[in-house]
């Protein structure tokens, strides 16, 4: 679409104009401005805020259930799912849905994928970490498979496959914002509300039994609940990588483990984390970093050294 | 009666562990259960806290069938402390212990200053108010262990289930859990079930042994009345003499090579 400077008054003008009404301030904005303002821009901010934030409570309530704090939103195989969905999708150039179809694919996609590793992983109805953890790569490593087999098919078409794994907020509606918000709101209800279970699961499930928890529901509801709310993220912003886990993980050092906390707190610093590196790219940025590419680049290494300082300060507790 | 068990049967795949097991357990009494490994006595504590169901038979708590309580309900009448006491996250201990006022407190609201009067008093009581700020990742397996024993004592709960509470203590520390859980027991007629090892300190502390073996029990009572040298040969298949210590009038055991 092209780079294009608006002002810091003209973006408050535009504002002003549409909350108060055009006839009250006398002045006319330049539509073009205005739709640039009202309709790219702002969707692109909403979405990565709901994106970031969505995928930082996805991952500390993942990492809470599996007892493992370098679990993310896509340990269950989720963002495997929702790029071979997105890859069929976009190799078949369906058309039927309009621009949905990707999304929705990717949808249907993750949501296989999560049903598959949940049989997978079950055993009499319970599922250990282990289990889930194990059965989360085993699928995933045959979707990548899945989806290298449909780059090769694509062709020509094998970039539109590539960018759209690698993760983008442009382009976004206020449809998207809508559904996304909806989707991520109800989500993160959910996980606060039942964030003091979180808290009990981590002393294992028969204490937790003992403290009230029914552990052998609990644990499939957020379990579904935390990958529902990644894949719809997938679905509207393709593969964001590290958000979901480094940003539960540095909170954690903050807020301490107590989810009433650590949830709130990583959503807003999922939010402003990814807002930022999606402001850097569009507006900072000589040529616009695909953002998935962005996150890893800066969390891989910022992830190392906490790793490393971790390892070296000898102590035995993890974050 | 806190507890009343009727021909209960539990099975991991074709292994009984729980073999047509009848037993009342009095409230308001601290009963020991003692008996060689893969007696059934951990499954024993699970089938008793809820946590899992007897396959045939019924279990009756206060008069009312077991599994006719929520777990919610239970968490407010029986408290746990398991074998297994790894914690994942590094919660402070003051956390841990104050988790156990969880059942009693509505889903969002803060801790009342009883909540945390009661939390300070089960630290001091189990010797843990030095640790208090300490990351329970960080201690040792008594000491997590005695931070666990206080989260059950703040749960004020009418029965305390103990799995091995002292298995890896020293033993002042072992003493001293073990009287924490006797006070409770004769000052605030709590029904007290502990899986022991130790046949001494059972004799000692319990007003009733229940001994164990394949799923079954063997004998029970006072151990003046049910400890003698020819249960120990019968149950754990060692030889030993079993004297009344005269100060204390409680038999105790010595074992033979």
């Amino acid at each position: 679409m092209g780079y294009m400077k608006i002002g810091f008054m003209e973006v408050i003008r535009i504002f002003a104009i549409e909350v108060l009404g055009q006839n009250r301030l006398g002045g006319n904005a330049d539509p073009v401005v205005k739709a640039i303002v009202l309709d790219v821009r702002i969707p692109r901010i909403l979405t990565a805020v709901a994106v970031g934030g969505t995928l930082a409570v996805s991952g500390a309530v993942f990492q809470g259930i599996l007892l493992n704090p370098l679990a993310d939103p896509y340990t269950l195989g989720v963002s495997a799912g929702a790029a071979f969905g997105a890859s069929i999708a976009l190799l078949l150039n369906i058309a039927f849905l309009g621009s949905f179809n990707v999304p929705l694919f990717a949808f249907i996609g993750a949501l296989s994928t999560l049903v598959v590793v949940m049989y997978l992983a079950s055993s009499a109805g319970n599922f250990s970490s282990n289990n889930l953890i194990l059965s989360g790569v085993i699928v995933a490593a045959i979707l990548s498979a899945g989806i290298s087999f449909l780059k090769y098919m694509a062709d020509e078409q094998v970039s539109v496959i590539i960018f759209w794994l690698m993760g983008s907020l442009s382009a976004k509606s206020w449809t998207d914002v809508f559904v996304l918000l909806f989707f991520s709101s109800v989500g993160v209800m959910v996980c606060l509300f039942f964030s003091r279970d979180l808290n009990l699961m981590s002393l294992g499930e028969k204490t937790a039994g003992s403290l009230g928890v029914d552990h052998s529901r609990m644990l499939p509801m957020l379990l579904v609940t935390a990958s529902l709310m990644a894949a719809v993220c997938v679905s509207v912003s393709g593969i964001i990588g590290f958000v979901g886990l480094l940003v539960p993980h540095t909170a954690r050092m903050a807020t301490g483990p107590d989810n009433r906390r650590l949830i709130p707190v990583s959503f807003l610093c999922g939010a402003i984390l990814l807002l930022s590196a999606d402001t850097v790219t569009r507006a900072m940025l000589p040529v616009e970093v695909p953002i998935g590419v962005l996150t890893a680049l800066i969390g891989g290494p910022f992830f190392c050294y906490i790793f490393r300082k971790r390892q070296t300060r000898h102590t035995k507790h993890g974050f | 009666m806190a507890f009343e068990l009727n021909n209960i049967c539990f099975s991991y795949g074709s292994r009984n562990v729980i073999d047509e097991l009848s037993i009342f357990i009095n409230s308001g009494c601290f009963h020991a259960i003692l008996g060689p490994n893969g007696c059934g006595k951990t499954t024993l504590l699970d089938l008793l806290s809820g946590y899992i169901r007897p396959a045939s038979g019924k279990i009756y708590f206060n008069g009312q069938n077991l599994s006719g309580y929520g777990k919610r309900r239970l968490s407010r009448s029986i408290a746990l402390v398991p074998q297994e006491y790894r914690v994942n996250f590094p919660y402070t201990v003051r956390e841990v212990v104050a988790m156990g006022r969880y059942p009693h407190q509505a889903r969002f609201s803060h801790p009342t200053a009883r909540d945390m009067q009661i939390v300070e008093n089960a630290l001091e009581i189990c010797g843990a108010e030095e640790l208090s700020d300490r990351f329970i990742t960080e201690l040792s397996g008594g000491e997590k262990q005695r931070v666990i024993f206080a989260r059950a004592i703040a749960q004020e709960t009418s029965v305390l289930l103990l799995d091995e509470p002292c298995a890896n203590m020293d033993v002042k520390h072992a003493l001293r859990i073990l009287n924490v859980a006797s006070d409770q027991v004769r000052k605030k007629g709590v029904t007290a079930v502990a899986v022991m090892h130790d046949i001494n300190l059972a004799a000692r502390f319990a007003d009733n042994l229940i001994f164990m073996k394949q799923g079954r029990r063997i004998a029970s009572g006072p151990a003046r009345d049910s400890l003698d040298s020819k249960i120990i040969q019968e149950v754990f298949d060692v030889e030993s003499l079993v004297a009344m210590e005269q100060n204390l009038k409680v038999p105790q055991v010595v074992f033979l090579k």
